[in-house]
């Protein structure tokens, strides 16, 4: 699917043994991740919603893999793979989705909403479309700053029919804005297929009429997503101006946990699982002789080792304290100094957050809510359940 | 100097301190602003630092949400407080929940500016007063500055701030003249209010331009009924100066809240109920809220007269908490 210039390039990459095999264990991380999470959400150890991305590991990995260090990127709610694939450490990936301290987010944002600054991964957000506007004003702040860092956006075909999608198309042209915009087309928003929630189906295409020229990439081939992707960024990165992807993917699970997957028939996903990306990236390097049958073997059970103990890290790793519950609302300073300044003082005044050296024990402020909130115990009943 | 002058020299004083002050909105530039506040700005400091955007409230919000956590200092002007809600998504799932929900990693230094307020027949969607729905959000920080001092003071200490501010101007406010001081590091601290007259015999709280009607009613009630009002301006919603107000309330024990926007679940309602719950051995009477009428704003301008408070209105309520004495 990609062009002359863009498989030329994935050509010579693939040359390169390391990378490949560097790709293909990204690719693995992510599966192997992704399917102890669900167990994990099974087992009740990961609350809320849990949008796993198995089958759309090219797409991530072969984009992930054209940002430089210095490059930022921003996901959506289904964005355990992408901050995988940036490097964040998958203890801290499992323990946020368990909710722990050691959590990428403490523990506050969960599955939907992973973010690494150090690795510039600029976050997973659960407001389909939201993230656009953040991405175009990263570019903005590079732009302004004076700095050659650019933004990849990733977002779903779904998000492709949000006011903000035409909005930041056109402010990004208007403004030759540093980003590519990849979708990840996987070919239904939530349990509406393509055809059926977008009337342009040639989704490189809607950023057409606002200036922003489309590219596609093979989503389940990671070479073709790494080379047309880097063309994208070379593109953005030299001529200062957005461009538009198009990765075709699927989904092989389905929309989150609680997906029952009446929207699609056994059959589709049976075709689109003979394309399975880790698979047949995993057959060609071996048959190209770049990588043998043991060594594959071998990395898959590194990898599993190296979920399993994510999950041992997630499941030692504490509860946040009641007294983190007001944390990080507000930049304390002169003007904040503390919740407490912001009015709430009911039912007993809270000594405030910056005051948080207290002993945790030392919270009889807190036993109202700790009465009604669910704890560890609970956990362990819904499992039962 | 008027209350948008004192704006207009806020942005212009911030943006020479700290070359990562950028204004982006709609007719900020070559147009000079839909009510001028941002006049001149584009020619001295060019279209990088002053940008004109495309009409795409939630997106420019959003563009400002992003180059904050890049590390700028956006100000963004949205023409009136109504067209906020197109931006809401930004404003509440992004701007204020950011830092909370990522653990603490980044921070969003950015301020939306935006008038709100009737009286020009500009009828029901673009004169409405929506303090309280700001209010509502833990992570933002909420001003309503009445005064060009507090207007400049206050609109430079949320660009030095590292919090996301909603900075709510007043369309009748724009052109009221005041005192301001000259001194460039003059700003207004959020979270101080403001006592506008000391009294004695009962609180007035008056938010937004209502801190200016609550005054002149409070002279009224001094000179038609020797009753000395005590008339407080928070200037700042989120932090709340609540103890200045309990302060002043266990001293007068009664209490008037006065406010332009509706009454269900508005600005009054959480104040009263804060006050009833801190200091309610001190009050002899209920607390008086009067807000605006729970309408969409009429374009008729006798009926746009009645639906957000004046001074008799004021006084009656004050006479109500009185009359029990």
């Amino acid at each position: 699917m990609a062009d002359n210039v863009a498989e030329t390039a994935a050509q010579a990459r693939l040359l390169e043994p390391d990378v490949a095999r560097g790709w293909l264990a990204t690719m693995m991380l992510i599966r192997r991740f992704e399917e102890r999470a669900g167990e994990m959400y099974a087992k009740a150890k990961v609350g809320g919603f849990l949008h796993l991305a198995i089958g759309e590991e090219a797409t991530i990995v072969g984009s992930t893999r054209a940002l430089r260090d210095q490059d930022y990127l921003i996901s959506t709610y289904r964005s355990h793979g992408h901050t995988l694939a940036r490097g964040s450490d998958p203890n801290r990936v499992m323990a946020e989705l368990f909710g722990r301290v050691d959590g990428l987010c403490n523990g506050r944002g969960g599955s939907m909403h992973m973010f690494d600054l150090e690795k510039r991964f600029m976050g997973g957000y659960g407001i389909v479309g939201g993230n656009l506007p953040l991405a175009a004003g990263f570019a903005l702040a590079s732009d302004y700053l004076g700095r050659d860092e650019v933004t990849l956006c990733q977002f779903g075909d779904g998000a492709s029919n949000q006011g903000t999608f035409g909005e930041t198309m056109n402010l990004a042209a208007l403004w030759s804005l540093p980003v590519v915009f990849m979708i990840t087309n996987n070919q239904f928003g939530m349990g509406t297929s393509l055809e059926r929630h977008s009337a342009m189906t040639d989704l490189l295409r809607k950023g057409e009429g606002f200036g922003v020229p489309g590219m596609r990439c093979d989503g389940m081939d990671v070479a073709d997503t790494y080379a047309v992707t880097t063309e994208a960024l070379r593109i953005v990165r030299e001529e200062r101006r957005p461009v538009l992807v198009e990765a075709v993917t699927y989904r092989f699970r389905g929309h989150s946990m609680a997906d029952p997957e009446e929207y699609r028939t056994k059959e589709q996903v049976d075709e689109w699982r003979k394309r399975d990306p880790l698979s047949v990236f995993g057959d060609q390097l071996v048959a190209e002789g770049i990588l043998d049958a043991d060594e594959r073997a071998r990395m898959d059970a590194e990898t599993v080792q190296r979920v399993d103990a994510a999950v041992a890290f997630a499941d030692a790793s504490p509860h946040p304290s009641p007294n983190a519950l007001y944390d990080d609302i507000y930049v304390l300073g002169d003007q904040v100094r503390g919740w407490y300044s912001v009015d709430e003082r009911t039912p007993t005044p809270h000594r405030g957050e910056d005051e948080r050296s207290m002993d945790d024990a030392d919270l009889p402020q807190h036993e109202h809510a700790e009465r009604a909130a669910p704890t560890p115990a609970d956990d362990a009943q819904r499992d039962e359940d | 100097m008027r209350y948008r002058e004192a704006l207009n020299e806020a942005l212009r004083e911030e943006m020479a301190r700290d070359e990562n002050v950028l204004l982006l909105g709609e007719d900020i530039g070559v147009f000079n602003g839909a009510f001028k506040v941002t006049a001149g700005l584009l020619e001295e400091f060019g279209d990088k630092r002053v940008r004109d955007t495309p009409i795409s409230e939630n997106t420019i919000v959003g563009m400002g949400v992003g180059a904050a956590m890049i590390g700028l200092r956006p100000v963004v002007e949205l023409m009136t407080i109504n067209f906020s809600l197109l931006a809401m998504d930004q404003i509440v799932n992004h701007a204020a929940t950011i830092r909370y929900m990522f653990g603490g990693q980044v921070k969003v230094p950015l301020v939306v500016r935006m008038p709100q307020g009737a009286g020009h027949q500009l009828g029901p969607t673009h004169s409405h007063s929506w303090e309280a729905l700001f209010l509502h959000v833990p992570g933002l920080l909420v001003a309503t500055p009445t005064t060009a001092a507090d207007a400049k003071g206050l609109l430079k200490a949320a660009i030095r701030d590292d919090n996301p501010v909603v900075f709510i101007e007043h369309e009748y406010l724009y052109g009221q003249r005041g005192e301001v001081p000259d001194d460039e590091d003059f700003t207004v601290r959020f979270g101080v209010a403001a006592i506008r007259r000391e009294g004695t015999d009962v609180t007035i709280v008056g938010i937004s331009r209502m801190a200016l009607t609550a005054a002149r009613a409070a002279k009224t009630l001094s000179e038609a009924h020797g009753i000395e009002a005590e008339v407080i301006d928070p200037r700042t919603l989120r932090p709340l100066d609540l103890d200045t107000i309990l302060e002043s309330v266990r001293k007068t024990n009664r209490c008037v809240i006065v406010e332009e926007g509706w009454p269900h679940g508005g600005v009054g309602a959480n104040l009263a109920a804060l006050v009833q719950e801190q200091a309610f051995d001190d009050l002899d009477a209920p607390i008086q809220r009067v807000t605006g009428a729970d309408v969409p704003m009429p374009y008729s301008k006798p009926l746009e007269q009645i639906a957000f408070p004046h001074e008799p209105q004021i006084v009656d309520a004050v006479l109500a908490t009185i009359r029990d004495r």
